[in-house]
């Protein structure tokens, strides 16, 4: 396995990410602009070079969609508990904030997570601690401690299925030895 | 398909009507939101949720009003880019909010994170771009 | 029944960004402001997006990029100097 090599793959992405880009605010998929696009993306990504984002070198498509689709599924209910939280609860709601310590450690799964995290029903990520790599979460509507650990689970149940998506073999693994113990 | 005088035309019409309501009804929900919750933490909730669910179902009403596929990745650019922001905004409103003390302590069930603040702030002020005590 | 639409959201979206200028202004804190004005910028965006919906035309697209790129911008530049200015010592 080439340096050289990885680095490639490992830029592909972002290269076909920035092509995406290009292409869709011309609106023009046509061959030439694909070609003319490509020749931007490598030209941008070398002249404007950022730090490398770490890839787990995996990319499960199929678990990939469905967690899209719950994704989707979960912004919607999200907007509507704050809807109904708004009207019903007004100024008497209480919130909490929770620490949940997540089990990878790699830069890219953390914001994936906080990410997801912030966008989906009651949570909101308030500070992330990169050495220990916990997110403290602010979720409305946590009341007691059952709820705080629901919440906990959540995001926890959460982390776990973006590794299934894109974590790297060592963090799945370690994921698999937990869910089988 | 449909013999029915209902064409395909009115249908997506009629979708995407709903859609826009559905996304003018979310902007609102945000607003009750900001005007009905107590504290900077439990407005952010209000801020940032049901704006990218109305901005989807906004788009989403564009691009079944315009009936052109090419129109569809730009849209999706704008979402995935308003995904990507939103968060990012949220967070850092949110974590200068915490440090400059802009929550009501007994509308918190449980505060896990005060003490870990504490700690780090006898040791050495926040680090400007970690969390407590990074490094 | 665009026409009926139109003034439904009309209606919503006045009464929504009628909530964020009354939050702008009774906002106890800066922070308080800024999500509020994150948010009137957002009902300006949905307005765009509807204008474009019922006229069928592109042209606010890129307006639309604009507002939700000053909307980022703002709300995390006043945030980081608000944590800033707090009477923390830094060494950067």
């Amino acid at each position: 396995m080439s340096r050289r090599r990885v680095s490639l793959r490992q830029e592909l992405p972002l290269l076909i990410w920035l092509l995406f880009v290009w292409d869709a605010l011309w609106q023009d998929f046509s061959p030439g602009n694909l070609l003319f696009g490509a020749l931007i993306a490598v030209v941008v990504a070398r002249l404007f070079y950022l730090p490398p984002v770490e890839l787990g070198g995996r990319f499960n498509v199929l678990r990939a969609i469905p967690f899209a689709a719950t994704f989707l599924a979960k912004v919607v209910a999200a907007s509507f508990q704050i809807l109904y939280l708004a009207v019903a609860k007004g100024p008497r709601v209480i919130s909490a904030v929770v620490a949940v310590p997540l089990r990878s450690h790699s830069d890219l799964l953390v914001t994936a997570t906080g990410h997801v995290i912030s966008l989906i029903p009651g949570s909101l990520v308030v500070e992330v601690d990169r050495s220990t790599s916990t997110l403290y979460i602010h979720g409305i509507n946590v009341r007691n401690p059952e709820d705080a650990a629901r919440l906990r689970k959540d995001v926890r149940d959460t982390e776990a299925r973006l590794i299934r998506i894109m974590g790297t073999r060592d963090e799945l693994s370690a994921l698999n030895q937990e869910a089988a113990a | 398909m449909n013999p029915e005088p209902l064409s395909a035309d009115a249908v997506i019409d009629a979708v995407s009507a709903v859609f826009m309501v559905l996304g003018a009804l979310m902007s609102l929900a945000a607003a009750i939101g900001l005007l009905r919750f107590p504290d900077l933490m439990s407005r952010m909730h209000a801020a940032t949720k049901p704006q990218v669910l109305g901005l989807f179902l906004l788009l989403a009403a564009v691009g079944l009003q315009l009936r052109t596929w090419w129109v569809w990745p730009v849209l999706a650019v704008a979402w995935i880019f308003q995904l990507l922001t939103v968060p990012v905004s949220a967070h850092m409103v949110g974590r200068a909010g915490y440090r400059t003390k802009h929550l009501h302590r007994e509308l918190l069930s449980t505060d896990e994170l005060e003490a870990v603040v504490q700690q780090a702030a006898g040791r050495h002020g926040f680090d400007d771009d970690g969390g407590p005590a990074e490094r | 029944m665009m026409q009926l639409v139109l003034t439904v959201t009309a209606v919503v979206l006045s009464l929504a960004a009628a909530g964020a200028i009354i939050r702008i202004g009774r906002g106890p804190s800066l922070l308080d402001r800024v999500l509020a004005a994150d948010v009137l910028l957002a009902i300006f965006g949905a307005a765009l997006c509807i204008d474009m919906a019922v006229n069928r035309h592109l042209n606010n697209l890129m307006l639309l990029v604009a507002i939700s790129i000053i909307g980022f911008v703002g709300s995390v530049t006043v945030a980081r100097f608000v944590a800033d200015r707090r009477g923390n010592v830094h060494e950067s």
